[in-house]
């Protein structure tokens, strides 16, 4: 049997802006639920202290006599092994990962976007200089060189900070200076250039702003990778230290009560899934809607 | 063609040589004075300066840098301080055992990736599209170390499907004993005809591997979805579609075909992705590989060891981008040509 070929789909530019956005989040179901659950998140980091019905056990509170209790009605992810109730953790956990996360993308783009554009914009030697050296960050699979990093600074969430961002901020340089280098070849820039705009305020002014949409997506959908690169050497313990109650270092600590008491690791992992899983939801999201071409396949 | 492969090895050459000073910048950052720490905390002045200079501190960091580069070279990765053991014997023989798991786990994700990702963009927009684009993106959201606990409370000790944890049934050690010849058990057990073996490694591998494979799987079909939906639009395939060849072997086929190339590239990525990832579940499986070698190294603060698997883990990594990178040239003349 042959099946009908899907007819071609209208042009989306042709349509008013807002229905062409409306069409996309319609066809695009996934990205308003990740939309929803990221504004939750944020939601719930923003107001821990009123959420969390124990805000004091999100810090070295112990309760002897509260030992490991299962989920009850008093709570609901139950307690750990020093007696603490694991949902104002898991509660409280939404201010340390998300929030280290939000500090390494900031630094990987203080670092990433004016090397990008300078070599994007200039290109010759420097170019390639600073290609070259991103050739080597690059060589590394990302959790490796911030694992060996954080694995010989004291650990703390700072060493976290500083070996997740000198990891990343070489794929923002990269992809900052493709956009430049394009956009320098432009009629407009050579325009500027014949006018004698001196070349920090056309960086500024015209190369920047028009080459910064695909980072902006791309900032987006790291969140979620960060925030488990964040976990994972929480979990090895390169990270936050006891008592902060971040999820990677509570799935570690559960580890060892994990056969009789499960709730220890479950909540606190699921509260990472469920974040990465957002982000990545709402980056690949907006992703598809920035892209034309898939605006187009639509 | 030769050019190509001679520009590319070039590249990676100057690439790994990086890597190699970047590893020892890394090793100088160590806060602490690592003279004060060869000679033990009730060292006098004169016993710290005497490990300086036998550690070779007291050089320029020109100097140091050029015998660090020199001994990476010559086969002389430093000396394991928790295991007392060349740090590049320890790697040769934990990397069989982690190689097995990564190559186990990557052959999982493609079978799972290639049908859910044709599947995913034959019916593009359709519940089945949705479900297996949120399973996609769940997979690389996955905590995996996270993942490998639950499975392993399931799977292995509340249901007992599958062996909890070891590379092989410990009862075997005095029934048939592994020989070790090439380092992989898999291919050992059978080259010596060793049978029970081969099903015990296979039966413990089994879990590891489904959690390591959980990353690459909802990579590869997040990225066969994209590359196959670009490739049925293209007029080529749209010819093959007017000759009246089914839908299933217009994609399956032909959009198939072309999407290939770009996952043969992420296959490279992946690889090295799911060799890092190891480092968080070799533990929690006792899967004596580089993973619970990095882990234990971490935990005795080992810097030599911690920078020798990294070092080697960025090797293999470069290595592998540089094979795809020249398959893809034989195959592909576009690529050499440009």
């Amino acid at each position: 049997m042959i099946e009908a070929p899907t007819p071609l789909p209208t042009q989306a530019s042709a349509l008013p802006r807002g229905e062409a956005l409306r069409r996309g989040l319609r066809a695009n179901p996934l990205l308003v639920a990740g939309a929803v659950i990221s504004v939750l998140v944020v939601l719930v980091a923003v107001f821990a202290p009123l959420l969390a019905p124990y805000p004091a056990d999100a810090g070295s509170a112990t309760h002897p006599f509260m030992v490991l209790r299962p989920p009850s009605a008093q709570h609901w992810f139950g307690t750990d092994n020093v007696g603490r109730d694991v949902l104002s953790r898991v509660i409280y956990g939404a201010r340390v990962s998300p929030v280290v996360a939000v500090f390494v993308l900031l630094i990987a783009c203080v670092i990433g976007i004016p090397l990008g554009a300078v070599a994007g914009y200039f290109g010759g030697w420097l170019d390639e200089a600073l290609m070259r050296v991103t050739d080597i960050f690059l060589a590394f699979p990302p959790l490796l060189l911030a694992l060996a990093l954080a694995a010989v600074l004291p650990p703390s969430l700072t060493s976290l900070i500083i070996a997740i961002s000198v990891t990343w901020w070489p794929w923002y340089t990269r992809l900052i200076r493709g956009q430049a280098a394009s956009v320098a070849g432009r009629p407009y820039v050579e325009a500027c250039r014949a006018l004698g705009i001196p070349s920090h305020r056309i960086l500024l002014r015209h190369v920047l702003p028009n080459s910064i949409t695909p980072l902006i997506v791309q900032v987006s959908l790291d969140f979620g990778g960060v925030i488990l690169t964040v976990s994972a050497l929480s979990f090895l313990g390169l990270g936050a230290q006891d008592p902060t109650p971040d999820w990677g270092l509570m799935v570690a600590e559960g580890q060892n009560y994990f056969t009789t008491a499960w709730w220890v690791v479950t909540f606190p992992g699921l509260a990472i899934l469920v974040t990465a899983f957002a982000f990545t939801l709402l980056g690949d999201g907006l992703r598809d809607l920035m892209d034309p071409k898939r605006i187009f396949l639509r | 063609m030769i050019v190509y492969v001679v520009r590319r090895v070039a590249t990676a050459i100057l690439v790994v040589a990086g890597v190699i000073v970047l590893t020892f910048v890394i090793a100088r950052v160590v806060p602490g004075d690592p003279a004060a720490t060869w000679a033990g905390p009730h060292a006098s002045a004169a016993q710290i300066a005497a490990a300086r200079r036998f550690l070779g501190l007291d050089r320029p960091a020109a100097a140091q840098l050029a015998s660090y580069f020199g001994g990476i070279v010559t086969g002389n990765w430093g000396v394991s301080i928790h295991t007392h053991r060349p740090v590049l014997s320890d790697i040769g023989g934990a990397a069989p055992v982690t190689i097995e798991l990564v190559t186990a786990a990557l052959i999982i994700a493609l079978l799972v990736a290639v049908p859910l990702g044709l599947i995913s963009a034959r019916w593009q927009g359709r519940a089945s599209d949705h479900v297996i684009r949120a399973g996609s993106i769940l997979g690389v959201s996955m905590p995996i170390f996270w993942l490998a606990l639950i499975l392993q409370l399931v799977l292995a000790d509340h249901l007992h499907l599958l062996p909890a944890a070891g590379e092989f049934s410990p009862s075997l050690l005095f029934t048939h004993p592994l020989t070790r010849v090439t380092g992989f058990g898999l291919i050992d057990a059978p080259l010596t005809g060793n049978w029970p073996m081969f099903g015990s490694i296979l039966g413990h591998l089994l879990l590891p591997a489904l959690v390591v494979a959980a990353y690459p799987a909802g990579l590869l079909t997040r990225m066969i979805r994209a590359q196959v939906l670009d490739t049925v639009g293209d007029t080529h395939v749209q010819m093959v579609r007017a000759l009246g060849f089914r839908e299933r072997a217009v994609y399956g086929r032909f959009a198939m075909k072309l999407a290939w190339n770009p996952v043969a590239t992420a296959l490279a990525l992946v690889f090295g992705y799911a060799l890092v990832n190891t480092f968080l579940v070799e533990a929690i499986f006792d899967w004596p590989g580089l993973g619970e070698y990095a882990t234990a190294s971490i935990t005795a603060l080992d810097t030599p060891a911690i920078l020798g698997v990294t070092l080697f883990v960025a090797l293999v990594y470069v290595g592998a981008n540089l094979v795809v990178d020249i398959v893809q040239a034989a195959i592909d003349p576009r690529i050499r040509l440009r």
